[in-house]
C-alpha cells in the first residue's frame, strides 16, 4: 500500500470539515424543529377527546415503531419527490430526522409534564388562570427543567443517527467516510477519524446540556 | 348572599361523596367545616370553585350559577381565593413572583402595582424578608402564609382553606392560624375545612358537622360544641375534644 494515512486524512479534511458542518446542520434542524413538534405532538396526544388525540398516537406509534433508516428511505424516495417533484437528499434527511425526533420529544415532554403535582394547576386555576395560562406559566417552566435530562440523550442520539442519512448521499460526515473507504479501499482510517469527529460532537453536546441544567437548577 | 350550595351531589364513578348539601354563606362570615376524614369536606369546599366538576345541583357565586356552562369560571375563581393543604407554592418562582404571577398574568395589572401590593401582603403576613427567597428555603408554616398571602393578591372577596394547617409541624399551626384569624377580624368572607377545634370555636361564625356525604349538623360554635344535638356529632366530638 504505501499510503500514508496522515497524507489521506490531509487530502480529506475539506471535505470531513463541509462534512461536520452538515453534520451539525442536520443535528441542529433536527433538535429545533424535532423539538417544536414534538411539542406540538405532544399537546395533541394529551387533547382528552379520542378522535381529536388519535392521529397524534398514530403519528408517535409510527415514527417509534419503524426503523429511523426505512423512515429516511421513505421519506427520500417517497415523500420528497411526491411533494416537490424531485429527490433531494438533504432536505429528506433533515425532514426524516426532524419527523422521527420530534415522536420521542413528545413521549418525553408528556413524561415531564404529567409529572409536575397536579395541585400545581389547581393552584394557577384557583388563582383564576386559564388552562393555557396554567400551562404555560406554572407547569411547562417546570416540565422543562425535568425533562432537561433526557432530552439531552435524545439530542446526542440524534447526532448519532444523523449518520443514517449518508444512506441518501447527503454530504456529511458518514458519507465522506465512505467515499474515502471506497477510493483508497481502506477502513481504518476513514472510520475511525469520523468516530473521533462525533465523539467531541457528542461530548459537546452533553457539556452544554450539563451547564444548562446546572444554570437552571440554581435558579 | 356570597356563597349559597343547592341539593350539591357529587360522585366518583360509583362512590357518591356529597348526598345533596344545602349550604349558606353570608358575607363576613366565618365558616368552619368538621368532621372525620372521608366526610367529604375537602370535596365540599373544591366543588365551591369548581376544582371538582359537580355531579348534580348548583353551587352559586355572589348569585351566578357556577355550574351552568356559560358561567366564566376564571373570572369567577379571581373573586374566590383558595388554599390548600399542601401549600402547592410554585417552586420555579420566588416568593415575590408566587404572588405576582395572578395579578400581572389575569388580572393584567402593572408590575409596579402588583409589586407594591405584594410586598404590603408580605408585610401582612409578617415574611417580608423573604420576598426574595424560593419556595424550597422556607418552613411548612411560612409557605402556608406565602400561600395566603398569593390567594390575597388578587383581591378575592371570599376565602377557601383546605385543611390549611394540616401538613404543618405542630409549632408552625399557630402563626398560621394567626394570620387566618387576623383575616377574619378584617371581615373576609372564609369557608375553613380545618380539624382545629380551637380555632373554629373562636373564629367562626358557625359551624358545620359533617359525615358520610351529609351535613350532619349545623350551629354556632358554643352550641354545637357543648350542645351537639345529633348522636354522631357527639361520637365526635368526643373523640376529638
Amino acid at each position: 500500500m504505501g499510503v500514508n494515512p496522515l497524507d489521506i486524512i490531509r487530502e480529506y479534511l475539506p471535505f470531513f470539515a463541509s462534512g461536520t458542518l452538515f453534520t451539525v446542520g442536520f443535528s441542529l434542524a433536527g433538535i429545533v424543529f424535532g423539538t417544536l413538534l414534538g411539542l406540538l405532538v405532544c399537546f395533541g396526544k394529551m387533547i382528552n377527546n379520542k378522535a381529536l388525540s388519535w392521529p397524534f398516537i398514530c403519528y408517535i406509534t409510527f415514527f417509534r415503531g419503524t426503523p429511523l433508516y426505512v423512515q429516511i428511505l421513505i421519506i427520500h424516495f417517497g415523500v420528497v419527490p411526491a411533494v416537490f417533484g424531485q429527490s433531494n437528499g438533504i432536505l429528506a434527511g433533515a425532514l426524516a430526522l426532524s419527523l422521527n425526533e420530534a415522536a420521542y420529544i413528545a413521549e418525553v415532554f408528556r413524561a415531564g409534564i404529567q409529572s409536575i403535582d397536579e395541585g400545581q394547576t389547581e393552584a394557577a386555576r384557583s388563582l383564576g388562570m386559564s388552562k393555557l395560562q396554567a400551562m404555560r406559566y406554572i407547569v411547562l417552566p417546570q416540565a422543562v427543567r425535568r425533562v432537561l435530562p433526557p432530552m439531552g440523550n435524545e439530542f446526542i442520539s440524534l447526532i448519532k443517527d444523523s449518520s443514517l442519512i449518508a444512506a441518501i448521499a447527503a454530504p456529511e460526515l458518514t458519507y465522506w467516510a465512505q467515499a474515502m473507504g471506497a477510493q483508497y479501499a481502506i477502513v481504518w482510517t476513514p472510520y475511525l477519524t469520523i468516530s473521533f469527529i462525533y465523539l467531541i460532537l457528542t461530548l459537546t453536546m452533553s457539556f452544554l446540556v450539563n451547564r444548562l441544567e446546572r444554570r437552571m437548577a440554581t435558579k | 348572599m356570597m356563597i349559597k350550595v343547592e341539593d350539591l351531589k357529587k360522585s366518583f364513578g360509583d362512590n357518591e361523596v356529597l348526598k345533596k348539601i344545602n349550604l349558606e354563606v353570608e358575607k363576613q362570615q366565618v365558616v368552619v367545616v368538621i368532621g372525620p376524614s372521608g366526610s367529604g369536606k375537602s370535596t365540599l369546599l373544591r366543588c365551591i370553585n369548581l376544582l371538582e366538576s359537580i355531579t348534580s345541583g348548583h353551587v352559586y357565586i355572589e348569585g351566578t350559577d357556577i355550574a351552568d356552562k356559560k358561567a366564566n369560571i376564571n373570572q369567577i375563581r379571581q373573586d374566590v381565593g383558595m388554599v390548600f393543604q399542601q401549600f402547592n407554592l410554585f417552586p420555579h418562582m420566588t416568593v415575590l413572583d408566587n404572588i405576582m404571577i395572578a395579578p400581572l398574568k389575569v388580572k393584567k395589572v402593572s408590575r409596579e402595582q402588583a409589586k407594591t401590593k405584594a410586598m404590603e401582603l408580605l408585610g401582612k403576613v409578617g415574611l417580608a424578608e423573604k420576598a426574595n427567597a424560593y419556595p424550597d428555603s422556607l418552613s411548612g408554616g411560612q409557605k402556608q402564609r406565602i400561600a395566603i398571602a398569593r390567594a390575597l393578591a388578587m383581591e378575592p372577596k371570599m376565602m377557601l382553606f383546605d385543611e390549611p394547617t394540616s401538613a404543618l409541624d405542630p409549632e408552625m399551626v399557630g402563626e398560621v392560624l394567626d394570620v387566618m384569624k387576623q383575616l377574619a377580624k378584617d371581615g373576609m368572607t372564609m369557608v375553613v375545612v380545618t380539624h382545629e377545634m380551637g380555632f373554629a370555636r373562636e373564629v367562626g361564625d358557625r359551624v358545620i358537622f359533617m359525615d358520610g356525604g351529609y351535613i350532619v349538623e349545623e350551629n354556632e360554635p358554643n352550641q354545637l360544641f357543648e350542645h351537639p344535638q345529633e348522636e354522631r356529632t357527639q361520637a365526635f366530638l368526643s373523640k376529638v375534644l
